[in-house]
């Protein structure tokens, strides 16, 4: 029977996003992870027989496999994890329309400051409230265009030939520890299919938060790409900060078929205590063209190197990242690109801050395939260094058995220089805002290609974390 | 002069910062409103670390003496803080500042330099952004290049001249603007000078230079020789004449006294 829990009156720090709403979770599975916990998550959301079994498999595989050692400190996480609730559903059912969405989340939308003229006009806004799609709406002619965006357990109920073709492709389940961690427990995240031939101008978003202490949050997508169809998918999200830890770790799969184009842009801002491990990763075919595009601020420790495989003739990927590390965080990203087929190009542009104690690593991958010939990737990563207690570490892994290739790689570590903050002090400006304009710079390349909200927004996070930073 | 000077400098010691190495060994100049200066003296003779130790470069440090800009103790404003007091400093080698647009950067200044709690003004902005490019018979789509990144030297030199009349400073403060420009640079930059000289006759101006050659472009009311830290002569173009046709060697020995 699912329980009642009212959130308790929480100590909040005075981070920018922090707030809780009142929202009652109707369910809520109990702490930590064992199979009786992955059972009642599948009855839950009543899902066919073969569900049950991929999750009762993948916590097999979750369990057989060690704690990574490599990338960041993960030895505070088992405590985390037998504190945290795998599972939290705040409402029975989706709702459909605006006016059936509770006062309540529309007030967190209010508070995250998505414009009202935005929550309306965005077209096929899923926001993810808790673990699940609460609201859901789709433009009409994306309907008749045949484009699917629904939560992913609809995708799983409606579209179940489909959704088990691609699901768990791209990443199998075993692919890393989190992986199958999440394979067991995955509630939430989205299903999309845009159909062959399909472009779609506006950009599909979705808006999702942790709302509730010690919630893992285990969001699944699932997007496939068919055939020249083109698209771009944005999810952003702001937590705000307990005082326990606080876990996430999502799974990303997307298929880019023959000559289509995808683009998917993620700007993370987790609170400081979240452990954040995603993967993420794109099977991208002949002619295709993918691109990820990821901000990672905040969290603790963030481990997430979202993926190409460019298994087509002339498949391109091309991953862009920010990462932003303050006082006690750990960003350990990048970027993995490989290779597998002829005439591929790639290339990954990836630029950190580290401010304080704060601390960015650069992990990537460029792997070239045997019979790849004329395989082409790039790979740049820039460090900004704010202050001498900041660090930065970076690890290119370029394997290459392909003689007729072309790979590149260029790094490069900056500090603010005095003659830079002379310069603009100089001209008026006060040191600390001089400070910001010469991050705000630094990631110019990275943040023109962001929409115009969250390329604004970016600076505005940016612009906070570099205030006082001058001694 | 009755009137306070815009810059009164007196007995002048500065060393660099963090090392025993004295630069400036006992400065004296005066300069007032509306007046224009120029400093000669061969390398190394401490005239560009003048100009730093007036603006402020954190990498100078004044040991004795004073500065006063307008009757204030200028050497204990942070550079922010004298800029806003109208002190202007054309760098001999501008900075690349990546990712920022010249528009964004000007305005951020501009927006500094008004007083506290009043918001500037895009569209006023703009069209002054706009009408300071036409002066300078500079094209619009300059405003939209990142701050000296990629510039030729000609460019870098002309951005200062477009911060200078934009900024509309009391006392701009030319280090060595002539330096790595051709003649026809040379007469662009010196002709923008010119123009914001006359437009506003009220500011001062100090040009260091090695090089007579600025000095027939825009003419100085004086000139001031600088050899080893010291200005060891005053006065008017003549001196820079004088200096063309015998050159620095004359000071090695007078400098010795």
């Amino acid at each position: 029977m699912p329980q009642n829990e009212t959130i308790q009156n929480l100590d909040l720090d005075d981070y920018k996003y922090d707030f809780i709403t009142g929202g009652e979770p109707v369910y809520r599975a109990q702490k930590g992870l064992n199979e009786e916990v992955v059972r009642q998550i599948s009855k839950h959301k009543e899902e066919p027989e073969w569900m049950l079994d991929f999750r009762l498999k993948a916590l097999e595989i979750y369990e057989s496999k060690p704690m990574p050692k490599w990338g960041g400190d993960l030895s505070g996480l088992q405590d985390v994890l037998e504190e945290i609730y795998f599972y939290v559903r705040p409402q029975d059912r989706m709702q459909h329309s605006w006016d059936d969405v509770p006062e309540e989340i529309k007030d967190t939308f209010e508070k995250l400051g998505i414009p009202e003229a935005e929550r309306k006009v965005l077209a096929g806004v899923g926001a993810q409230y808790e673990s699940e799609m609460v609201y859901h709406s789709l433009r009409e002619e994306w309907e008749k265009q045949g484009v699917i965006f629904d939560s992913i357990e609809d995708g799983l109920k409606n579209h179940p030939e489909l959704f088990r073709e691609h699901f768990g492709t791209v990443i199998p389940t075993g692919d890393n520890k989190f992986s199958a961690m999440n394979s067991a427990v995955w509630s939430g995240g989205s299903f999309v299919y845009i159909p062959k031939g399909v472009s779609l101008d506006t950009p599909l978003q979705a808006y999702f938060r942790v709302n509730q202490e010690r919630m893992g949050q285990f969001e699944r997508t699932l997007i496939i790409v068919d055939e020249g169809a083109q698209a771009h998918y944005i999810e952003g999200c702001t937590a705000p900060v307990y005082s326990t830890e606080s876990f996430h770790s999502g799974v990303i799969e997307i298929v880019v078929k023959k000559n289509a184009r995808f683009r998917y842009t993620t700007i993370q801002n987790w609170s400081n205590n979240m452990y954040n491990l995603v993967t993420q990763r794109a099977i991208v075919e002949a002619g295709g063209h993918m691109e990820w595009l990821d901000g990672n601020l905040g969290s603790k420790l963030t481990m997430k190197y979202p993926s190409c495989f460019l298994v087509g003739e002339g498949a391109h990927g091309e991953i862009l990242s920010i990462a932003y590390s303050g006082d006690g965080q750990h960003q350990d990203t990048g970027g993995k690109v490989v290779h597998a087929a002829p005439h591929t190009t790639s290339s990954i542009v990836s630029k950190s801050i580290s401010k304080g104690h704060g601390r960015s690593t650069y992990r990537g991958l460029c792997k070239v395939y045997e019979g790849a010939h004329h395989a082409r990737s790039n790979v740049e990563c820039d460090a900004l260094l704010i202050d001498e207690t900041s660090r930065t570490d970076t690890y290119p892994y370029i394997e290459i058995e392909e003689n007729d290739a072309n790979v590149g790689h260029e790094a490069s570590v900056s500090k603010i220089g005095e003659e830079q903050l002379f310069y603009l002090t100089s001209r008026g400006i006060a040191e600390d805002e001089a400070m910001a304009m010469i991050v705000r710079g630094f990631i110019e390349p990275i943040a023109k290609e962001l929409p115009l909200e969250y390329a604004v927004e970016l600076n505005r996070l940016i612009e906070l974390e570099m205030e006082g930073s001058v001694g | 002069m009755s009137e306070t000077p815009i810059l009164r400098v007196e007995g002048l010691q500065a060393k660099v910062a963090d090392e025993d190495l004295g630069i400036l060994n006992g400065v004296d100049l005066t300069i007032g409103r509306g007046e224009i200066h120029a400093i000669m003296g061969p390398n190394g003779s401490g005239k560009s670390t003048l100009a730093k130790v007036v603006a402020g470069h954190p990498g100078y440090e004044a040991v004795a003496g004073c500065v006063e800009f307008r009757g204030e103790d200028l050497l204990e404003l942070e550079p922010d803080e004298r800029s806003r007091a109208g002190v202007f400093l054309a760098f001999q080698y501008p900075v690349e500042i990546p990712g920022v647009s010249i528009a964004n950067f000007l305005r951020t200044a501009v927006q500094a330099h008004l007083p506290e709690g009043e918001e500037i003004d895009v569209f006023d902005f703009a069209d002054q952004l706009t009408e300071r490019m036409e002066l300078l018979e500079m094209d619009p789509s300059f405003a939209e290049r990142h701050v000296n990144d990629g510039f030729s030297g000609g460019e870098k030199k002309r951005n200062e001249i477009l911060q200078m009349a934009m900024l509309q400073p009391k006392l701009a403060v030319m280090d060595e603007t002539d330096s790595g420009l051709d003649i026809d640079a040379l007469k662009v930059v010196a002709s923008g000078v010119n123009k914001l000289a006359e437009e506003d006759p009220e500011m001062s101006v100090l040009l260091i230079t090695h090089y007579q050659r600025l000095l027939d472009y825009i003419e100085p009311d004086f000139v001031h020789v600088m050899v080893d830290g010291r200005i060891v002569q005053s006065g008017g173009p003549e001196v820079a004449l004088a200096l063309e046709a015998e050159g620095y060697g004359v000071y090695d020995e007078a400098g010795a006294a």
